[in-house]
């Protein structure tokens, strides 16, 4: 649909003059200034958007100087440290997943189409197992011999990981699945054999510079879900942004509200570097996670 | 690995007897307590408002950008916007919500200058009604971005040829464009369910507990100081997993319907 009314006046033929007895009401005015209910609806929409982040902008400024509450954010090392920890934990979750996701849709695109619907409920499991169930499952199934995870930082750090890889696999597995679609993995596979490339050369070097936009709004997605988790971080008792931004909301007044904002325009900012690099792939950033 | 290996190990756990040790379906028989029951029935309720009132709100939201002729900028600002806000959620969205609508916050301020005291009843954000007012903040952009494709579907030869077979702008409505969608209006509304019904964090800043949800009785029940029973937790973490698992299954089921049309 290129922009024109799909239900727009068309020209009166002979019937339609007949049976529309007056039922449509001057359809040439809305044409140009849309429909007086479109409109109640997106405003209520909007307001609905708006006012809570207003509202957030004016507490955060409430603070005495005025932006006491960023500078103050801002001037607390825990706060860059966690939002440090948080990033890298969420790169590497990025790297493991998509080390984990690329080879097996490209091998079960190419070899085994019959596993398709197996592996596609496998990657919506973390939909169904809900965070809070998750990382109990990963407390207790990890914290005792042969793998005592959680005695060590490390330990913990890693199941954080593994954790977040699985929360991360729904949108991965969607974004790389259809950017398998969109390319010949068959033709590519075939002329890199026909000159002699093994497997690993083919997935590293043929298949992975082409998946390159699904990877990376993949990528973003998962990043923008790890820096904003709560749950799994906060029963792991990692230092991570999530449980910072809880602990800060507990024990202060106005930087909460800063913080707030600042990570909303972190969101805004992965979502809108998506947008600009998967055109046409809209609806695969709607799957959220990370409540 | 990392999620079978938990999920098993839940599933195994709910059936052994917290102090004994032995095997035992008491803890699927203590579901039934008042206070498990509570919490089942205060998810699923918030669960299924948000989800009716986010999708047909959304539902009309994304139809009044699409069809509604509205500047075309409109819509890309929804589509755009509604990707941030289906990710805002968790201890931000609550901390948002409390600045907005607390007995100090700014809407209500606002308002009680304006002469409306809505504290004047007994409204709180911190109750149900607000744990829903603020999950509908993400769940309803997530019903425009599910559904806008689906409404973009709608061919403008399927209204064509109604209207040339003498039909009005509702009878359209109801005989074509609803029958069509409905399969996926109901998918979508069934993944809002599941989006709401595993949210903790935002529940958890926003109520401090105080209104008993699933995820949250489950977090007391493993870890909290007071009413621990490890076993307990793993039975309702396991109730969940299946109301989900219905969940799921019911939306694949209702997606496969839905494509047959939208091609």
């Amino acid at each position: 649909m290129s922009g024109g009314p799909a239900i727009g006046p068309r020209a009166p033929g002979a019937i339609e003059s007949v049976v529309d007895v007056g039922a449509e009401p001057e359809p040439k005015r809305r044409r140009s200034f849309g429909a007086p209910w479109a409109w109640a609806l997106f405003l209520i929409g909007a307001a609905y958007f708006i006012v809570p982040l207003v509202a957030t902008l004016e507490v955060s400024l409430r603070a005495k100087p005025a932006f006491a509450a960023y500078t103050n954010s801002f001037a607390d090392a825990r706060f860059f440290s966690s939002l440090f920890y948080s990033f890298v934990i969420g790169l590497i979750t990025v790297v493991l997943s998509i080390a984990l996701v690329v080879p097996t849709a490209y091998w079960v695109r190419l070899r085994v189409p019959r596993l398709r619907p197996v592996v596609e409920f496998v990657t919506l499991l973390p939909f169904v197992i809900p965070p809070v169930v998750l990382v109990f499952g990963l407390i207790r199934s990890y914290s005792r011999p042969p793998l005592p995870l959680t005695n060590t930082d490390f330990g913990s750090s890693a199941l954080l990981v593994f954790a977040y890889v699985a929360l991360s696999l729904p949108y991965m597995y969607r974004s790389v699945d259809a950017g398998l679609r969109a390319i010949d993995i068959r033709t590519l596979t075939e002329a890199a054999q026909s000159l002699g490339s093994g497997w690993v050369t083919i997935v590293v070097r043929v298949i992975l510079p082409n998946l390159r936009v699904a990877l990376l709004s993949g990528a973003f997605l998962s990043l923008a879900i790890v820096i904003g988790e709560f749950t799994i971080a906060s029963y792991l008792a990692r230092p991570a942004f999530g449980p910072y931004l809880q602990l800060l909301g507990a024990n202060r007044a106005y930087e909460p509200a800063a913080v707030t904002l600042i990570s909303f325009g972190l969101t805004w900012l992965a979502m809108i570097a998506i947008s600009m690099l998967g055109r046409g792939s809209r609806s695969k950033i709607s799957l959220a996670g990370a409540r | 690995m990392f999620l079978g290996a938990p999920l098993a190990f839940l599933a195994v756990g709910s059936l052994i007897h917290n102090e004994t040790g032995s095997v035992t379906l008491e803890n699927y028989g203590a579901l039934s307590t008042p206070l498990v029951a509570t919490a089942f029935r205060n998810s699923i309720e918030v669960s299924f408002v948000t989800a009716l009132v986010g999708g047909i709100f959304g539902f009309g939201l994304a139809a009044a950008v699409i069809l509604g002729r509205l500047p075309r900028i409109l819509r890309t600002a929804l589509m755009t916007f509604s990707g941030v806000a289906s990710n805002f959620a968790g201890i931000p969205l609550a901390l948002a919500f409390t600045y907005t609508l607390s007995t100090q916050g700014v809407l209500t301020l606002i308002l009680k200058n304006a002469g409306v005291d809505i504290y004047g009843g007994d409204f709180t954000i911190f109750s149900k009604f607000g744990l829903e007012l603020a999950y509908l903040y993400f769940q309803f952009p997530l019903m425009v971005l599910i559904i806008a494709p689906a409404i973009d579907g709608l061919k403008p030869e399927w209204r064509e040829a109604a209207e040339n077979m003498g039909a009005s702008g509702s009878q359209y409505w109801r005989r074509v464009a609803l029958p069509i969608l409905t399969p996926t209006l109901l998918g979508s509304m069934i993944l809002l369910f599941g989006n709401s019904f595993g949210a903790q964090a935002t529940a958890y800043q926003l109520t401090a507990g105080q209104i008993p949800l699933v995820p949250l009785a489950i977090g007391n029940q493993i870890s909290g100081d007071v009413l621990h029973n490890v076993g307990l937790g793993y039975a309702m973490a396991m109730g969940m997993v299946v109301i989900m698992a219905i969940s799921i299954a019911a939306y694949t089921w209702l997606q496969r319907r839905s494509e047959r049309w939208l091609r």
